[in-house]
């Protein structure tokens, strides 16, 4: 396939992916969150937690309607701009986004309609009922696309069929119980509950801040922020949880994510630096033109051993035989007759061969698991862009490490002192969000551009992957989307905006 | 209790399954055909037409939902279909895609303040998927009879061949005839629902005035698109994959296969009498008649083209590159594994339908919308 195409259907899977997740993570948290409120008002009878209740619902459904929009788009692009990824993957790829189907997204938009037009027709307890189901369907949603990105990480449970051409799931459970795909998970949805207490609290601060709706504005923050310290102590977990299942299965990534050239024991983790931008694979420049290390670090967080051995990307790529690390060179050899003794097969069958169909098909499951390595054009393609995953990375993790500090902080003030004094700390909570969002989106971006350029982790890269159709074509569709989700977004932040400063008693 | 059953087995269970997923799907679009119902049906009335949109805004989800795993189900159970069609009839399913996309914020966003595009984009928004976002999905579909102008090599990748990447259906008779009879009883099932659904005398006597001339026009376009399908040839294949021509095949399949022909006609059967009951005993009913009836009648059309040895998306570019449910489905373990999923649909149609009937036990009135207390669209 032609690189303009490949590129351009990544872009436009990248514009969709980033649109979607602007929207996602406050769906993720925000349901809990109303549903937290929702049961205080039920247990207590208050009516000021029903009237707060009902303003975050409503900014929960303008989030919810665009995200749901840009979702549907994400499930078929698989087919209209991925089409030779799909029939690979479609055999363990669409359990889970057709489970995901029926057991979330059913449930979502079944109980969506009586969150909000139920209040006075159904009774209370069916009511709260409804709201959990809503969190918890948009949270089963997520489960399930995740273990489907969870297999593209790390493609388990499955056997190639030379037949069929394709990967075919031999086992569910392994799909589903991947310890990538559970990690994902729970790391990806803890983001979520921050982002949407990163929400709370500085919507909150800001109506603090004009003096307005002081108790509805304190009492949803100490709800924000309770929720958003308990999921920023498990992000911690997860996070690094995420950091040692990146390190086992996919270890150009992490190389990338520290920009790590020369393998290194006992390594240390950058806390702040810059990347030498002359540094490549091939040179002895320095990889950093500033950093700040914290010792072992590194080797801890990706082997839980501070003595042991981080590989850099010069050892992934051209191997390491103290370590016993093969060179990419060696396993592009492998893929190669992999794709032959595929070709083979297909021939003997064809003629009736049966001798030489059995020899190519063992030949083919000996080197199968380097089969994606054979359409790479030159050892150096499996390293991501280094820079862009470098930078994700580290903003992510110091972001998080603000938000934590920030609930701390809202906590503290909320019960030790008059928090509407400090107003640096509401202005800082507010500023939060968008940060918020770049921490968000930051995750994503070095997940998915540090598996680069795998669509499938070492089985399918994208070049492969793509729709065999114009880059044109793909081109119009990614301007067409680009134009109308920016007006869409523009719509949701305008409405979400005024929706706000309508106040408590708002709008409905 | 799956395991035992036979790949082929499994593969017609997942097409039954897809069929009645298309027959909800066409069902629910009712809430399509609502929308194009609106100017009509208020003639200016603000009030009429928030009573309007808010009947149909409590019911877009579902519909979205059922597109969703519509289209979830056809991946996982049928994957060479999703790429071959998805990815080579791309411009007909982008521009399905843009008409969905613009409905699912519409509801939310019209009436809100400050809302950027106006209330009257939102508007027009739902009129273009109610209108060109049915009767391209008609059109799509139609080519699961037609065809398309693709081949499939020998590692099951596909390639379109013709530069209109699907949109040449749309210059078929037979394929627009399917497209303009869906979208006309779309409106028939969005009027029946909204005199289910709304308490207002306005409103009803317009809805069925509107019954009556979509009815005709309905008919005169199926029964144009019937004709062309009973005496076409049809795509057939032989116990070795063998796809050949075969003449009335969509005509013998409904004789060889007297239950889907039942299903057929008893289904349209209830079409007609759901729409006869409103307009002369004046019932407010009948959306739930028209329902089944619209389920059965499209899940019938999927299952003719989709069983007895009949290739349900046909090339016309290389007849041996035909998709049939044997060639193009998931593997043994994967259907049998989503089956014991699909046990699950009982269940999932138990609790639409009771939150359903929670929340239509009273119907939508003029004082319901005027309640500054309420969510509205």
């Amino acid at each position: 396939m032609e690189a303009h195409l490949v590129d351009w259907s990544r872009a436009q899977f990248a514009l969709t992916a980033i649109y979607h997740w602007l929207f996602v993570p406050l769906t993720l948290g925000l349901g809990f969150i109303i549903a937290f409120m929702e049961t205080i008002y039920v247990k207590t009878g208050d009516e000021f937690w029903k009237k707060t209740t009902k303003f975050w619902m409503g900014l929960f459904a303008i989030n919810f309607a665009i995200g749901v929009a840009t979702g549907l788009i994400m499930e078929f692009e698989f087919g209209t701009n991925w089409a030779n990824y799909s029939w690979f993957v479609g055999d363990i790829f669409g359990a889970p986004l057709a489970i995901e189907g029926l057991l979330a997204f059913f449930m979502e938009s079944t109980f969506f309609a009586v969150m909000f037009f139920g209040w006075d027709k159904v009774s209370k307890k069916f009511h709260l009922i409804s709201t959990w189901l809503v969190a918890i369907g948009s949270n089963l949603s997520a489960l399930w696309i995740l273990v489907a990105n969870g297999w593209m990480q790390y493609p388990t449970g499955v056997k190639f069929n030379p037949d069929t051409v394709r990967n075919e799931m031999y086992n569910f459970w392994d799909v589903i119980l991947s310890p990538v795909a559970v990690t994902k998970f729970l790391h990806t949805i803890s983001s979520g509950y921050i982002m949407a207490s990163l929400f709370v609290v500085g919507v909150s601060a800001w109506f603090l801040l004009k003096k307005r709706e002081i108790k509805f504005a304190k009492k949803s923050m100490i709800v924000g922020a309770t929720f958003g310290l308990i999921t920023s102590i498990f992000i911690l977990l997860t996070g690094d949880e995420s950091a040692h299942q990146v390190a086992l299965k996919q270890p150009v990534k992490l190389a990338a994510m520290e920009g790590l050239y020369e393998g290194k024991v006992k390594a240390g983790i950058t806390g702040i630096g810059i990347l030498n931008p002359k540094k490549n694979l091939t040179n002895d420049e320095d990889s950093y033109l500033f950093e700040i290390n914290a010792p072992y670090a590194l080797s801890f967080l990706a082997f839980h051993d501070i003595d042991s051995f981080v590989p850099g990307l010069k050892d992934l790529v051209y191997g390491n035989d103290k370590y016993g690390i093969e060179s990419v060179k060696s396993k592009m050899l492998k893929g190669k007759i992999a794709i032959d003794a595929l070709k083979e097969y297909k021939e003997a069958k064809k003629s009736g061969d049966m001798v030489s169909q059995l020899t190519n098909r063992s030949i083919l499951e000996k080197n199968m698991k380097y089969f994606g390595y054979g359409h790479l054009k030159k050892p150096e393609d499996v390293v991501p862009p280094v820079a862009i995953t470098f930078y994700s990375f580290h903003t992510m993790v110091a972001l998080g490490t603000w938000f934590f500090l920030l609930f701390v902080l809202i906590l503290f003030f909320s019960i030790k002192r008059e928090i509407s004094k400090y107003k640096l700390l509401l202005i800082s909570s507010i500023a939060s969000i968008p940060l918020g969002y770049i921490a968000s989106e930051a995750g994503w971006i070095v997940a998915e551009v540090g598996r680069q350029p795998w669509a499938i982790q070492d089985l399918m890269p994208v070049g492969i992957a793509v729709t065999d159709i114009s880059s044109t074509s793909v081109q119009a569709t990614f301007f067409l989307f680009a134009v109308l989700f920016t007006l869409l977004l523009v719509a949701e932040i305008k409405i979400m905006l005024k929706q706000i400063s309508l106040g408590f008693e708002g709008g409905h | 209790m799956f395991e035992n059953l036979t790949l082929l087995q499994l593969q017609q269970y997942w097409w039954i399954i897809i069929s009645l997923l298309g027959g909800l799907f066409a069902f629910i679009m009712f809430v399509q055909g609502g929308q194009t119902l609106l100017g009509r049906l208020s003639k200016g009335d603000e009030t009429l037409k928030t009573m309007l949109i808010n009947s149909l805004g409590r019911k877009w989800e579902l519909g979205f939902t059922t597109l969703v795993l519509f289209g979830g189900a056809l991946f996982a159970a049928f994957p060479l279909f999703y790429s071959t069609s998805f990815g080579g009839a791309y411009w007909v399913w982008m521009a399905i895609l843009f008409c969905f996309i613009i409905q699912a914020v519409s509801y939310e966003f019209r009436k809100k303040a400050n809302n950027f595009l106006g209330q009257k984009v939102y508007e027009l928004f739902l009129f273009i998927n109610g209108s060109v976002g049915v009767i391209l999905l008609g059109i799509a579909i139609a080519t699961f009879f037609s065809g398309s102008s693709f081949s499939v090599d020998t590692n099951n990748f596909s390639h379109w061949h013709g530069s209109y990447r699907g949109l040449e259906a749309a210059s078929s008779i037979f394929n627009l005839s399917l497209g303009f009879a869906l979208f006309f009883l779309v409106r028939i099932s969005g009027a029946l629902y909204f005199i289910n659904n709304i308490d207002n005398e306005t409103i009803k006597e317009r809805a069925i005035r509107s019954i009556k001339i979509d009815m005709l026009i309905f008919l005169f376009f199926f029964l144009i698109f019937l004709y062309l399908l009973l005496s076409k040839s049809g795509f057939a294949y032989d116990n070795n994959g063998l796809v050949y021509y075969q003449e009335y095949k969509y005509l013998y399949n409904f004789v060889e296969m007297p239950i889907v022909l039942g299903m057929f006609l008893i289904g349209l059967l209830m079409v007609i009498i759901a729409v006869f009951m409103t307009i002369h005993f004046n019932k407010t009913c009948c959306i739930k008649t028209a329902g089944v009836g619209i389920v059965l009648t499209v899940m019938a059309l999927f299952l003719n083209v989709g069983l007895n040895g009949t290739s349900y998306y046909p090339s016309t570019f290389d007849i041996q590159s035909s998709l049939t449910i044997q060639n193009s489905s998931g593997s043994h373990y994967t259907l049998t594994t989503m089956s014991y999923v699909s046990l699950i649909v009982p269940f999932v149609l138990a609790y639409i339908t009771y939150a359903w009937y929670q929340m239509d036990k009273v119907k939508i009135t003029k004082d319901e919308m005027e309640d500054s207390h309420t969510h509205k669209y």
